[in-house]
C-alpha cells in the first residue's frame, strides 16, 4: 500500500485516495475544431510509461482535493507531490 | 520413558512435563505435553505415517519441524467448538492444546490402507501435465473425472458451520521493524532500541530464539539459550519496543508496509480464550530488518519421501526442543558441516547413528574428530541412492558418489541435508531480486529496493557469531537511517563455531544402475525430478511455465523445501546455471492466512455501511419488504396480509394514479451548489441550458461522460441568485459529487462555485396522484397551490405542518406530484402528519417496485437500467435535451462517427403479442425464432413489468435501429420465444396532461 503525501493533510495510506490517471490532460478549448482522431486522442489515449509518471490523485476520504503526483511505476517511489495550479 | 510416549526422551526439551495434554489423531487418543506441537507429540507416540501424498497416495511422515513442513498437513478442530476448523494446518506449527481433534487430510479409507495407493504402480501415466493429457477426452466427461480427482486429491475440507471466532486488525507505525526473533533479529532489535528507535519485533514461534530453540549451541561460553533469555528480558525493559510472538510477517508491500498475522488464542484451551482469535497488524515501518533465517533443503534421490526421512535440523529440533527421538537408529546424509553438528546432538540423545554419509571426499571439518570420538561410522564420498520400507523407513542403500560399492544399512530415521536456502521471500516481495551465490550454492538477497536490509542466515550468513554481529550492525544502521543517534559498534558474544568447509552443491544423487523414477523434489505436490526433466524435454524453458506444468512450489507450503532445488534441477536440464534461470515470483502470503483474519471485523452487518432514511421505522411498522439500493435500504413494496409481491404492487400502482401514493424519496442524492459561477458551471456539466432558469423553477438535467455516454440524471432547482440544489440518482450521488469537484478543481479552477452534499440533511416525501394537491395544501397553509400559481416544475419554500420545508412540483410518475423536503430530523414527524390523513385522502405508501412500474408506464429512463455506460442521449430518443447553443461535457463525442451509426441500439417500447406475457428483463431479442446458434442479437429488454394502469405487460428495450423494426422475438433461457411489437416507450398519458394538471 502506497504512502501518499496529501499536500493539505500530510502522509496517509493509499486507501484514503482515489486514482485519476494521467495528469495535465487539458480539455481542448474548442472541441469542434478537432478531428475525430484528435478528439479520440484527448479522450482515450494515455501514457503508460515504465518509470516516471505524472498522475492525478484525490484525497477522497479526506479533504476531497485533487492534486498531482510524480510516481515511478516500477518501484512505486513517489518522487514529488504538487498542487493543481 | 513413558509407555504412552515411547519415543519421548527422559529429559531435555522446552516442554512442560508436568502438564499432560490429551488429544486425538484420526479418532485415536494420544497424549503429549504443554510445549509440544502436533508433530512432536505424534512422533513421541511413535506415529510415523501421518499423511498420504496428493497424487500417488504414498505414505508420508513429518519432514520438517516448522513452516517448511510439506507433508504433515491436518484438519484441526477442537472438541466442542463448532465451526472452529482449520482445514489445512501444518502439524509442525500447531501447539498442542487440550481437546485438539486432528484429522489427516488425505488417505481413504485410512492412512495405513489407502485404496489409491496403487496409483504409484501407474506412475508413468501420472507424469507432469497428466491432467492436461489424460482427462481431455471425451470433453463432456470432465465433470466425472473432476469428481473422482477431487475425491482423491486436495488438502482438507472446509468447515460448513459459520466461523464462531472474532478477528481484528490493527494499524501500527514504527521506526525499525525486525522480522525474526533468532540470533540476528534479537541483536538487531536491541541495537535499534538502544538508539532510541521505536522497534517492533515479530516472530512466528511461541517464544523468541529462532533456530537456537532447536539447537544446542554456545554463545560467550554459555548456552546460547541463556543469551536469548537475556535479550528477551532486555527488550521487555525497553519502553519503545513491541515484541509480537506467534506472529508471522506474511507480506512486504510498498513504502515499508508489512502485514503481520498474529495468532492470539489458538494455543490456549478453548475455555481460556479471550478476545479475537487472530489479528492482522498493518505496520508502516521507516526501516525493516529482515532476520528471517534459512530453510534446510533436502537432497533428491530415489524414494526420498518415506516416513522416517526428515531434515537433519528438524530431527535435531525434535530432540533438543521437544525431547523426542524421531527414530532409534539413524543414518545422516549430508553435504555440509552443519549437519554433522546435528548428528552429534542426536547421538548425545542416545539415537544410534548408524552412519554419517557425506558426498564430499573430506567432510566434517572440526566435527570429524568428534564423530570419530563418538565411534560413528563415516562414509565420505558416498551418497544414499535408494530406500526401503512400505509404511516407514527400514533400510537405505548407500553407494560411492559417482557409482559403485553399494551397501545397505538398516535404520528407521534418515536425516538429510542438502544445504540451506535463505528465506529471501520478504526481500523479494519488497521488490528486491535474489541473486544466486555460487560459493554458497543458494539464492541470497540482491540490492535493496525499499528501506530494507537483511542480516544473518537469510542473507546467507550461517556462522552463529557472524549472525549476531550482522544483526547488531543492521539494527544500528537501521536506527541511524531512521534518524536516531549512532550507538557505535555493539559487542557480540563469541561462539564455539568451527570454520567448516564449503557445502558441495549437490542437488541430486542417483545410482548408476537405474534412472530415478520416484525421486521427489516437491513432496506436497508429488513433483519428481523426472517430471522436471519431462517438462524441459517437452519444450518448457521459463521457470514460471515449468512451475505451472509440474506444480513445483504450489500448495500450502509454497515449496519451501523443494522450490530452489527444483529450479536448480530444471536449470541443469536446460544446460544453464541456476543464476541464469532465476526464481519464480515470491508472492505474499509467506504462510497461509485465514479468511477470517483477512475479513477482520468487516463481516455481517459491518461488511458495508447500511444507510436508512429518517422514516425507516415507519416503513418497518407498515410491514415493508426492503431492497438494497447501493448502501441504502429502501422499501420495495408494502404487502398487506395475504398479499404477494404482485398483488401489493398492482394495488400500489393503481392507488398512485387514482388516490394518493406516498413515497420515501430521501435517498436521492442532493448536492447544494453555490457561487456566482454556478449557472455557468451547470451549463458545462449538463446537456441543456441552465443560464435561463429563473429563481423558483426546476429543470430536468442529463449528465454525460466526456465520451458522450449518459452518466446520471436528476432535477435541479434554482433556489436563489447564486444558489442551486441538484438531485442525483440514489446510487450515483457520491460519484456525481466527485465528478463535479474534479472538473472544478482540475479544469476550471477559475469558476467561483462550491459543492456540498446535503443528502443526509433533508428527508423527502413524495406524494403523487390526482388528490395530492389537496393533501399538501391542507398541511401547508401559507403557500398558494393553485394550478396557475404553483405550476409544474416549480419550487416553493414554506412551512409544512409547522416545519420549514421546500416543496418541488416535479414528477417521476407522470401524475400530479409534489416532493416535500423537510430537515432530516423532522422526517419521521412529517411522514406521520401525512399518514394520519390516510383515510381522508386514501393514501397508499408505495415502494421502489411500484415507482419503477409507474415511471416505465411513462417511458422515463432509469440510469443504470436503460443505460449501461454505452448509451447516448440520442440512443434514448432524448435529442430534445441537447443544447445546440453551448459546449458541454460529452458534446463533441456525440459527433463521433460511431455515435452517428444508424444501427445503434435505440430505446423503444415493447408490447408483447400476448398482453399477459411479461418478458424477463435482460432477455435477448432476435428477429425470428431460431433453432441453431449463432443467431444475431438485435437488442435486449431493459425494463419489463405488468402494468395495472395500462392493463397489459409493458417493456422498454434497446433495439438496433430502433423502430425501423416492427416486431422482435425475445429468446428465453428455456428455449421459448415471445413475440413483441415495437411501440412508443410512453404507454400512459402520452400527452403528459396529468402531471401538468
Amino acid at each position: 500500500m502506497l504512502l501518499i503525501e496529501c499536500p493539505w493533510c500530510g502522509p496517509r495510506d493509499e486507501s484514503e485516495f482515489s486514482y485519476g490517471g494521467e495528469a495535465h490532460i487539458v480539455r481542448p478549448p474548442d472541441p469542434d475544431r478537432l478531428s475525430d482522431d484528435e478528439w479520440a486522442d484527448y479522450l482515450f489515449m494515455r501514457k503508460n510509461p515504465r518509470g516516471r509518471h505524472l498522475e492525478q490523485w484525490c484525497h477522497a476520504h479526506g479533504c476531497r482535493q485533487w492534486f498531482n503526483v510524480e510516481r515511478d511505476t516500477v518501484s512505486s517511489e513517489i518522487v514529488r507531490v504538487y498542487r493543481v495550479e | 520413558m513413558s509407555i504412552s510416549q515411547p519415543f519421548r526422551l527422559v529429559g531435555g526439551g522446552r516442554i512442560d512435563r508436568r502438564r499432560r495434554i490429551d488429544f486425538r489423531f484420526n479418532g485415536l487418543r494420544f497424549e503429549g505435553y504443554r510445549g509440544d506441537t502436533i508433530a512432536s507429540a505424534l512422533l513421541a507416540n511413535g506415529v510415523r505415517t501421518v499423511a498420504r501424498s496428493i497424487k500417488y497416495h504414498r505414505p508420508r511422515g513429518f519432514f520438517g519441524a516448522g513452516a517448511e513442513e510439506p507433508n504433515g498437513i491436518f484438519t484441526v478442530r477442537h472438541a466442542g467448538v463448532e465451526g472452529a476448523t482449520v482445514p489445512h494446518a501444518p502439524g509442525t506449527l500447531v501447539e498442542l492444546t487440550e481437546g485438539l481433534d486432528v484429522q489427516a487430510v488425505n488417505g481413504w479409507p485410512s492412512l495405513r490402507f489407502d485404496l489409491a495407493g496403487g496409483l504409484g504402480w501407474f506412475g508413468g501415466m501420472l507424469s507432469a501435465g497428466f491432467y492436461y493429457k489424460t482427462f481431455m477426452w471425451p470433453r463432456s466427461a470432465w465433470h466425472w473425472y473432476e469428481w473422482a480427482i477431487r475425491r482423491m486429491a486436495g488438502n482438507g475440507r472446509a468447515p460448513d458451520a459459520p466461523d464462531p471466532d472474532r478477528y481484528d486488525r490493527r494499524n501500527a507505525v514504527c521506526d525499525v521493524l525486525v522480522v525474526g526473533g533468532g540470533p540476528a533479529g534479537l541483536a538487531a532489535s536491541l541495537a535499534a532500541a538502544r538508539a532510541g528507535a521505536r522497534v517492533i519485533l515479530v516472530d512466528d514461534q511461541p517464544e523468541l530464539g529462532g533456530s537456537l530453540l532447536g539447537a544446542r549451541r554456545e554463545l560467550g561460553g554459555k548456552p546460547a539459550i541463556a543469551w536469548v533469555t537475556n535479550c528477551a528480558a532486555a527488550l521487555a525493559d525497553e519502553a519503545e519496543v513491541t515484541v509480537l510472538t506467534r506472529a508471522t510477517a506474511f507480506g512486504f508491500y510498498d513504502h515499508g508496509f508489512v502485514a503481520v498475522l498474529e495468532r492470539r488464542t489458538d494455543h490456549l484451551a478453548p475455555h481460556r480464550r479471550r478476545g479475537p482469535r487472530e489479528r492482522i497488524w498493518r505496520i508502516r515501518a521507516a526501516r525493516v530488518v529482515l532476520a528471517t533465517g534459512a530453510t534446510e533443503r533436502p537432497p533428491v534421490f530415489e524414494n526420498n519421501d518415506r516416513p522416517g526421512i526428515m531434515l537433519v535440523n528438524a530431527a535435531a529440533a525434535y530432540v533438543n526442543r521437544y525431547g523426542v527421538a524421531p527414530g532409534r537408529r539413524a543414518v545422516v546424509f549430508a553435504n555440509n558441516d552443519g549437519a554433522w553438528r546435528a548428528a552429534l546432538d542426536l547421538a548425545e540423545a542416545r539415537v544410534e547413528i548408524a552412519a554419517i554419509v557425506d558426498v564430499r571426499p573430506q567432510p566434517g571439518g572440526a566435527f570429524a574428530a568428534r564423530a570419530e570420538e563418538a565411534g560413528i561410522q563415516v562414509l565420505a564420498g558416498h551418497a544414499v541412492v535408494d530406500t526401503r520400507g512400505r509404511l516407514g523407513l527400514r533400510r537405505v542403500r548407500v553407494e560411492r558418489h559417482g557409482g559403485g560399492g553399494a551397501t545397505d544399512i538398516d535404520c528407521d530415521l534418515l536425516a538429510v541435508s542438502g544445504g540451506w536456502n535463505p528465506n529471501v521471500h520478504l526481500h523479494a516481495q519488497s521488490g528486491g531480486r535474489p541473486r544466486f551465490d555460487e560459493a554458497r550454492a543458494c539464492f541470497v538477497p540482491g540490492p535493496s529496493v525499499q528501506a530494507e536490509s537483511a542480516a544473518g542466515a537469510c542473507r546467507g550468513t550461517f556462522r552463529l557469531d557472524a549472525c549476531v554481529r550482522e544483526g547488531a550492525q543492521a539494527g544500528r544502521e537501521a536506527a541511524l537511517a531512521a534518524g536516531f543517534r549512532d550507538v557505535g559498534v555493539i559487542s557480540a558474544p563469541e561462539t564455539d563455531e568451527e570454520g567448516g568447509t564449503e557445502p558441495d552443491p549437490t542437488w541430486m544423487v542417483h545410482s548408476r544402475r537405474a534412472r530415478p523414477r520416484r525421486a521427489f523434489v516437491d513432496l506436497q505436490n508429488d513433483t519428481t525430478a523426472a517430471d522436471l526433466e519431462l517438462a524441459v524435454r517437452e519444450g518448457f524453458e521459463s521457470i514460471e511455465h515449468i512451475k505451472r506444468y509440474t506444480l513445483l512450489g504450489f500448495g500450502t507450503d509454497q515449496g519451501k523445501t523443494g522450490n530452489v532445488t527444483g529450479m536448480a534441477l530444471a536449470a541443469g536440464a536446460l544446460g544453464r546455471a541456476p543464476a541464469r534461470l532465476g526464481t519464480t515470483t515470491f508472492r505474499p502470503p509467506y504462510t497461509p492466512v485465514t479468511f477470517g483474519a483477512a475479513a477482520g471485523l468487516s463481516t455481517g452487518e459491518f461488511h458495508d455501511p447500511l444507510r436508512v432514511t429518517p422514516m425507516h421505522g415507519q416503513h418497518v411498522e407498515q410491514g415493508a419488504v426492503f431492497e438494497p439500493v447501493g448502501q441504502w435500504l429502501r422499501p420495495w413494496y408494502y404487502p398487506r396480509p395475504g398479499e404477494d409481491m404482485h398483488a401489493a404492487v398492482v394495488r400500489e400502482c393503481r392507488a398512485a394514479r387514482e388516490g394518493i401514493g406516498l413515497f420515501d424519496a430521501s435517498t436521492l442524492g442532493k448536492i447544494d451548489i453555490q457561487g456566482p459561477d454556478a449557472a455557468a458551471f451547470l451549463d458545462r456539466i449538463y446537456t441543456n441550458d441552465w443560464s435561463g432558469l429563473t429563481i423558483g423553477r426546476c429543470r430536468y438535467g442529463l449528465m454525460l461522460g466526456e465520451d458522450g455516454m449518459v452518466m446520471d440524471d436528476g432535477v435541479t432547482a434554482r433556489l436563489g441568485e447564486h444558489h442551486y440544489l441538484m438531485t442525483t440518482t440514489t446510487g450515483g450521488a457520491a460519484h456525481v459529487l466527485a465528478w463535479l469537484e474534479r472538473w472544478r478543481q482540475t479544469e476550471w479552477p477559475e469558476l467561483r462555485v462550491r459543492f456540498t452534499s446535503v443528502t443526509d440533511q433533508w428527508a423527502t416525501i413524495g406524494v403523487a396522484g390526482p388528490r395530492s394537491r389537496d393533501l399538501v395544501a391542507s398541511l401547508c397553509g401559507e403557500i398558494d397551490f393553485g394550478p396557475e400559481s404553483f405550476r409544474f416544475m416549480q419550487f416553493r419554500e414554506g412551512v409544512f405542518a409547522g416545519v420549514p420545508c421546500r416543496i418541488f412540483r416535479i414528477s417521476f410518475t407522470g401524475e400530479l406530484s409534489f416532493e416535500i423536503n423537510v430537515p432530516a430530523d423532522y422526517g419521521r414527524y412529517a411522514w406521520d402528519r401525512v399518514t394520519e390523513r390516510s383515510e381522508e385522502f386514501s393514501i397508499t405508501p408505495y415502494g421502489t417496485e411500484t415507482m419503477h412500474v409507474l415511471r416505465a408506464e411513462k417511458g422515463f429512463i432509469v440510469v443504470g437500467q436503460e443505460t449501461d455506460g454505452s448509451v447516448t442521449p440520442i440512443d434514448l430518443g432524448m435529442e430534445w435535451i441537447l443544447s445546440k447553443k453551448k459546449d458541454y461535457i460529452g458534446r463533441r463525442s456525440l459527433e463521433r462517427s460511431d455515435c452517428r451509426r444508424s444501427d445503434r441500439r435505440r430505446l423503444v417500447g415493447l408490447a408483447t403479442v400476448d398482453p399477459d406475457e411479461v418478458l424477463p428483463e435482460g432477455a435477448q431479442l432476435v428477429d425470428e425464432p431460431f433453432t441453431f446458434l449463432p443467431a444475431e442479437m438485435v437488442g435486449y429488454v431493459t425494463s419489463s413489468y405488468w402494468s395495472p394502469n395500462v392493463g397489459r405487460s409493458i417493456a422498454l428495450a434497446l433495439v438496433s435501429g430502433g423502430r425501423e423494426r416492427s416486431r422482435v422475438h425475445a429468446s428465453l433461457q428455456d428455449g421459448r420465444f415471445i413475440a413483441a411489437d415495437l411501440v412508443s416507450p410512453v404507454f400512459f398519458d402520452p400527452r403528459g396532461e396529468r402531471q401538468r394538471g
